[in-house]
C-alpha cells in the first residue's frame, strides 16, 4: 500500500491511474488503451484502492454510483406505486375500518391489496424512509471518495505532460508547423482572449477554464443533504406543528399547538365569480357552473397576558385584526394559521313556539342554542317548556332510544316537556326536523319557527422550524447544479515535439462541440496543426468529404 | 373581448408559420450533403426566421391572454399546454443558435404542432383563478416548471433524430419495435386531434346522470358517441348511442370513451400508413434523420438536460415547495402531482449519473431522453386527468 514513484519523479498515492503530475498511465489497463478514462483524472480513490474491513466494504458499497443509481431507481419505482391509489392523507375517513372498507369499496382487490400491503401511507413507511436514508448515505460517501482525490489532483497538475498522455486524449492533433514559437505565442493570446488561464513552462502551455464547474456536483450534495438534514429535524418536538381548528363564526378557542394564543372568528365569507363583474369569464362560468372567488375568515388574535396562568383564559391581550385567505396565512411568532376549508350554514339555533292544538292559542317563542342549549325555556302565562334530552345529529331509533352520530348540529331532534297550567304536570314530546312523536296524545305541542344557521371556518395550524433549513439546502442544490450544468471545465495543451512539431490536446468535462468552437479559433489563429474528435468520426468523414 | 379574439388569431399565426418553418427546415436538410455545411444553408436561415416570427407570434398570444383575463395564462390544460409548446418552440431557437442544426428542427416544430393541435382540444375559455391559485406563486412556479419541462422536451426531440438515424430498420429488433411505438403514439395523438375535431364540428353531444365514488348525484356530457357508460348511468340525451358497458364509480367512462375512440382512430390511421408503405412507418421519417450527426445530437441531447434539469428543479420543485407551503400549509403533501415531479427529477438525477460515471452516452442516452419526455407527458396528462389530486384544475 506504498506509493508509487512515476518515471517523471512524482511519488503517486497506491491506486493512481494518471500520474497527478505528467499524466503519463500507471496501471497495465490505462497503458493498453487507446483513449484514457479522465473521470476523477485518474486518481486513487478510497473505493477503488482498500477492499478488506468492514468498513471498507460500507464504504466501496455506497460509494458507488451504480448503486446510488439503483436507490434512486428503487425510489422512483416505490413513489410511482404510491400514486396508483390515493394516499391516506387523502382519504376522507378516519378509522383504520374506515380506511380499508374505503380501499375495499373503490378499487375492490386490488384496493384490499394496497392497503394490506401498507401502501396506504407508504410514504411514511420504514422501509420507505430507510431508502431515503441509504440515498443521503450514498450521496455523502460517493461525494467524500471522489472529491478530496479530485481536488488534489487538478491542484497538483502540471503543464507539460508526457505524450502518452496528449495522445490518449479525445481531442488530439501533432504536426509540424513553420514556427513552434511564434505559434504557442500567438496561441497564448487567442487563448487568454478566450477567458482561459494560460499556464507556460518549457514550451508548454496549458489553457484552463471553468475549473470551478467541477465542483458542481459536490456543493449541490452539499445541499441535498442539509435538505435531508431539515426533513429528519422535523421528527423532533418542538421543530413542527401541524393541527387542524374549525372554528364557527363568533366562537373564540385557544389555538392547538400555540399555547397562550387565541382566536376569535368574527366573521367568515364566501364570495363567486359574477357574469356582470367579470365578463370574459362569461363563457367559463355558463360552461362550470359557479366558480369561488375567494373566501375568507376574518379573525382576531389574543394572546395571554403575562401574569395569567397557562390556561386562564379570562386575561387575554388584544394581538391583532387579521383576514385569513387563501395564499395568505395569519403569522405570529413562527406560528401560521391558514385557511384550508368551510363548512356553509351549520344551525346554529332553532326557534320554536308552544302552542294548544285546539285553539292555536300560542304561549310565546323560545329559541335553543344548539350548541349550549338551556334546561328550560320561560314562556308567557306561566307555560314553561323543559329539555329533557338533545340529540345533535339525530340518526333514528336504536332499542327504543334515540341515537345521536355526532356532537355536531346536523340534524337536531329534542325531548321535550310542556309545563302549562293545564297540565302542570306537564306533556312529553319527542321533536325532531319534520317529524312529531308523541307517547299520548298530548293537548300541547311544540312546533318549529325558524333556524339561524353559521358558517365554520376550517383552518390549520403550522410551525416548522426547519423552514429555512430547507431553504438553505435548497439555495445551495441550487448554486451547485448551476454551478455544474451552466459551466464546462475546458483543457487545452499545446506543447513542443521533436524539430517543429506541436502536439494538441483538449479535454473538457461536457459540451464537446463548444469546445471545437474554440479550438478552432486558437488553431486558425496560431497556425496549430489539424485535430481529430476521436469520438466523432461522423464529422471528420465529412469535412474530408466536403473538402474532396 | 376583442383582445380576446386578437389572442387567438396569434396563436393560429405561430401554429401557421411553425408550419411553413417545417417545410424550410426540411428544404434546408435535403439542400445539404451534410450536417457540416449547414451553416451558410439558406433555406436554414429563412426556416429559422419563420420560426422566430412564429415564436413572437405565440408570445403575442400569451401576453394579450394575459392581460385579458388578468393571470398568467397557464392556470388550465388548454393554457399550459399552449404555453409549454412555446417554451419548446423557445428553447429550440436557443439551441438552434448554439449548434444551428435545421434537423433538430424538422422534428422540434411539428412536434410543437402537434401539441398544440392537442391543447386545442381542451376547453379554450377564460376561466377565472379558484382562490387556491391566486398567488403570484402560479406565475413563477408554473412558467418555471414548464420551461424546464420544454428544455428538457428537447433533448427527447435530439434523443428521437439520434435513434432515428441510428436504429437499424431493416431488421426485426426491440429498437425498431420501441421506435415503431413512439412514432404510432405521435399518430395516436393525431387521432384524438382528428376524432375530436370531427365530433365538436358536427356538434355531438351526449348528456347523461350517474353516481359519483362519493355517492352523490351528478352529471356529464359526452361529446364523442358513448362507448362506456359512468356509474349508474342514466341517459338525458334521447336517441344517443347506448353504452356497451358500465363501469365503477372510480373510472371516468367519458374519459375512456375519449381515449378509446383516439385509439381506434389512431391505430386505423396507422394501419393505413402501414399498409400504404408496407414497411414500418418509421422508416419513412429516417431519411429525415439521416444527415443529422450523431454526436452532435447526443450532445444537443445532453446539453438540453444539463439546461433544463437546473430550472425544472427550481420550478417543478423548489417554487413548488414555497407555494404549497403557502396555500395548502405544508410544502410537501405527497399530492400525485407533486410525486411525480419528483419521479421525473429523479429520473434525470440518474440520467446524468449513468451519463457521467458509467458512460451512458449515443443510443443509451438517447433512450432515456425519450423516456423522461414520456414521464414528463404522463405527469401533465395522465396525472391530471386520470389520478386527480389537487392539480386538477382542468
Amino acid at each position: 500500500m506504498s506509493n508509487k514513484k512515476c518515471l517523471c519523479g512524482h511519488e503517486n498515492p497506491f491506486g493512481t491511474i494518471l500520474c497527478e503530475q505528467c499524466g503519463r498511465p500507471q496501471t497495465d489497463e490505462a497503458k493498453k488503451s487507446k483513449l484514457v478514462d479522465m473521470r476523477y483524472e485518474g486518481s486513487a480513490r478510497r473505493s477503488q484502492t482498500y477492499k478488506r474491513s468492514i468498513i471498507d466494504r460500507v464504504w466501496n458499497f455506497f460509494s458507488s454510483v451504480k448503486v446510488g443509481i439503483s436507490i434512486i431507481v428503487a425510489v422512483l419505482v416505490t413513489s410511482a406505486f404510491g400514486t396508483l391509489f390515493p394516499q391516506k392523507l387523502y382519504v376522507p375517513a378516519v378509522t383504520d375500518a374506515d380506511i380499508a372498507a374505503y380501499y375495499e369499496r373503490l378499487y375492490g382487490f386490488p384496493g384490499v391489496l394496497y392497503y394490506e400491503l401498507g401502501f396506504y401511507d407508504m410514504y411514511n413507511s420504514w422501509w420507505f424512509i430507510t431508502l431515503i436514508g441509504m440515498l443521503g448515505t450514498s450521496i455523502i460517501i460517493a461525494s467524500f471518495d471522489r472529491v478530496i482525490p479530485l481536488y488534489k489532483s487538478l491542484k497538483k497538475q502540471r503543464t507539460k505532460r508526457h505524450v502518452s498522455f496528449m495522445s490518449r486524449q479525445r481531442i488530439y492533433g501533432i504536426g509540424s508547423v513553420n514556427d513552434t514559437d511564434v505559434s504557442l505565442g500567438k496561441a497564448e493570446k487567442k487563448l487568454k482572449e478566450l477567458r482561459y488561464n494560460v499556464k507556460i513552462e518549457d514550451g508548454a502551455i496549458l489553457a484552463e477554464k471553468g475549473r470551478f464547474s467541477r465542483w458542481g456536483p459536490y456543493v449541490n450534495h452539499t445541499g441535498l443533504i442539509i435538505f435531508l438534514f431539515g426533513v429528519l429535524l422535523r421528527g423532533l418536538p418542538g421543530f413542527y406543528v401541524d393541527e387542524t381548528l374549525w372554528l364557527r363564526e363568533g366562537e373564540m378557542r385557544a389555538i392547538p399547538g400555540a399555547p397562550g394564543f387565541y382566536i376569535e372568528n368574527q366573521d367568515f365569507m364566501i364570495e363567486l365569480y359574477s357574469k356582470e363583474e367579470d365578463e370574459v369569464f362569461g363563457d367559463a362560468i355558463d360552461r362550470v357552473g359557479a366558480i369561488v372567488k375567494n373566501y375568507q375568515t376574518d379573525v382576531t388574535l389574543y394572546k395571554e397576558a403575562e401574569d395569567a396562568l397557562l390556561g386562564q383564559s379570562d386575561k387575554l391581550e388584544f394581538v391583532k385584526d387579521y383576514s385569513i385567505i387563501v395564499n395568505k396565512p395569519l403569522n405570529f411568532e413562527g406560528y401560521n394559521v391558514f385557511q384550508m376549508d368551510y363548512r356553509l350554514d351549520e344551525l346554529k339555533s332553532m326557534t320554536f313556539h308552544l302552542t294548544e292544538k285546539s285553539t292555536d292559542r300560542s304561549f310565546g317563542e323560545f329559541t335553543v342554542d344548539l350548541t349550549n342549549p338551556e334546561p328550560t325555556y320561560e314562556l308567557e302565562e306561566g307555560a314553561r317548556v323543559e329539555l329533557k334530552d338533545y340529540f345533535p345529529d339525530y340518526d333514528g331509533i336504536e332499542d327504543g332510544e334515540p341515537k345521536t352520530k355526532s356532537p355536531v348540529p346536523n340534524n337536531p331532534a329534542f325531548i321535550f316537556k310542556m309545563v302549562t297550567s293545564d297540565k302542570p304536570e306537564g306533556e312529553m314530546s319527542f321533536v325532531a326536523i319534520q317529524q312529531t312523536l308523541e307517547t299520548e296524545v298530548n293537548d300541547y305541542k311544540v312546533s318549529f319557527v325558524s333556524a339561524d344557521t353559521r358558517d365554520i371556518s376550517g383552518l390549520t395550524v403550522r410551525k416548522d422550524k426547519t423552514l429555512y433549513i430547507l431553504l438553505l439546502g435548497g439555495i445551495i442544490f441550487m448554486i451547485g447544479v448551476s454551478q455544474g450544468s451552466y459551466w464546462n471545465h475546458r483543457r487545452i495543451w499545446i506543447q513542443k515535439g521533436e524539430g517543429n512539431e506541436l502536439l494538441l490536446a483538449g479535454h473538457t468535462n461536457k459540451n464537446w462541440f463548444s469546445l471545437r468552437k474554440e479550438l478552432d479559433q486558437v488553431r486558425d489563429y496560431a497556425n496549430l496543426p489539424q485535430y481529430e474528435d476521436r469520438e466523432d468520426t461522423e464529422s471528420f468523414e465529412q469535412q474530408n468529404g466536403d473538402n474532396s | 373581448m376583442e383582445l380576446a379574439s386578437l389572442s387567438a388569431n396569434l396563436l393560429l399565426i405561430s401554429f401557421v408559420a411553425y408550419f411553413v418553418a417545417t417545410l424550410f427546415f426540411g428544404g434546408a436538410v435535403k439542400g445539404t450533403k451534410s450536417e457540416a455545411s449547414y451553416k451558410s444553408n439558406r433555406w436554414g436561415k429563412i426556416a429559422i426566421v419563420i420560426t422566430s416570427i412564429g415564436f413572437v407570434s405565440h408570445v403575442g398570444f400569451f401576453i394579450t391572454r394575459w392581460i385579458v383575463s388578468g393571470h398568467a395564462p397557464v392556470s388550465n390544460m388548454f393554457e399550459f399546454i399552449t404555453a409549454f409548446a412555446m417554451m419548446l418552440v423557445g428553447a429550440f431557437i436557443l439551441l438552434f443558435y448554439l449548434y444551428r442544426t435545421p434537423s433538430l428542427g424538422l422534428f422540434a416544430l411539428p412536434i410543437a404542432i402537434i401539441i398544440i393541435a392537442y391543447a386545442s382540444m381542451f376547453p379554450r375559455d377564460i376561466a377565472p383563478l379558484i382562490p387556491a391559485l391566486q398567488s403570484y406563486w402560479l406565475t413563477v412556479h408554473v412558467i418555471t416548471a414548464a420551461l424546464g419541462e420544454a428544455i428538457l422536451a428537447i433533448s427527447a426531440i435530439a434523443g428521437l433524430v439520434y435513434l432515428l438515424k441510428n436504429v437499424d430498420l431493416t431488421k426485426k429488433s426491440k429498437q425498431r419495435f420501441w421506435l415503431e411505438s413512439i412514432i404510432f403514439t405521435l399518430i395516436l395523438v393525431f387521432g384524438f386531434v382528428l376524432s375530436s375535431t370531427t365530433f365538436t364540428i358536427t356538434g355531438y353531444e351526449a348528456k347523461f346522470s350517474f353516481i359519483d365514488k362519493n355517492d352523490n348525484p351528478a352529471q356529464i356530457v359526452y361529446n364523442y358517441p358513448p362507448l362506456f357508460g359512468m356509474n349508474e348511468y342514466e341517459s338525458l340525451t334521447p336517441d344517443t348511442m347506448k353504452p356497451f358497458a358500465e363501469m365503477p364509480a372510480i373510472v371516468n367512462a367519458k374519459t375512456l370513451t375519449t381515449f378509446v375512440w383516439s385509439l381506434l382512430v389512431g391505430i386505423v390511421l396507422y394501419l393505413i400508413i402501414r399498409i400504404i408503405l408496407r414497411r414500418p412507418v418509421a422508416t419513412m421519417l429516417q431519411p429525415f434523420a439521416k444527415k443529422a450527426n450523431s454526436k452532435l445530437m447526443d450532445e444537443i441531447g445532453y446539453r438540453a438536460v444539463l439546461i433544463g434539469f437546473p430550472v425544472f428543479t427550481l420550478g417543478a420543485l423548489i417554487f413548488a415547495m414555497i407555494w404549497a407551503h403557502e396555500a395548502w400549509s405544508r410544502f410537501w403533501g405527497w399530492d400525485p402531482k407533486e410525486v411525480w415531479a419528483l419521479i421525473t427529477w429523479l429520473f434525470y438525477a440518474a440520467f446524468l449519473h449513468l451519463r457521467l460515471s458509467r458512460g451512458w452516452e449515443g443510443e443509451k442516452s438517447a433512450w432515456l431522453a425519450v423516456i423522461g419526455f414520456i414521464i414528463i407527458m404522463f405527469n401533465l396528462l395522465a396525472v391530471n386527468l386520470i389520478i386527480a389530486g389537487l392539480h386538477s384544475y382542468a
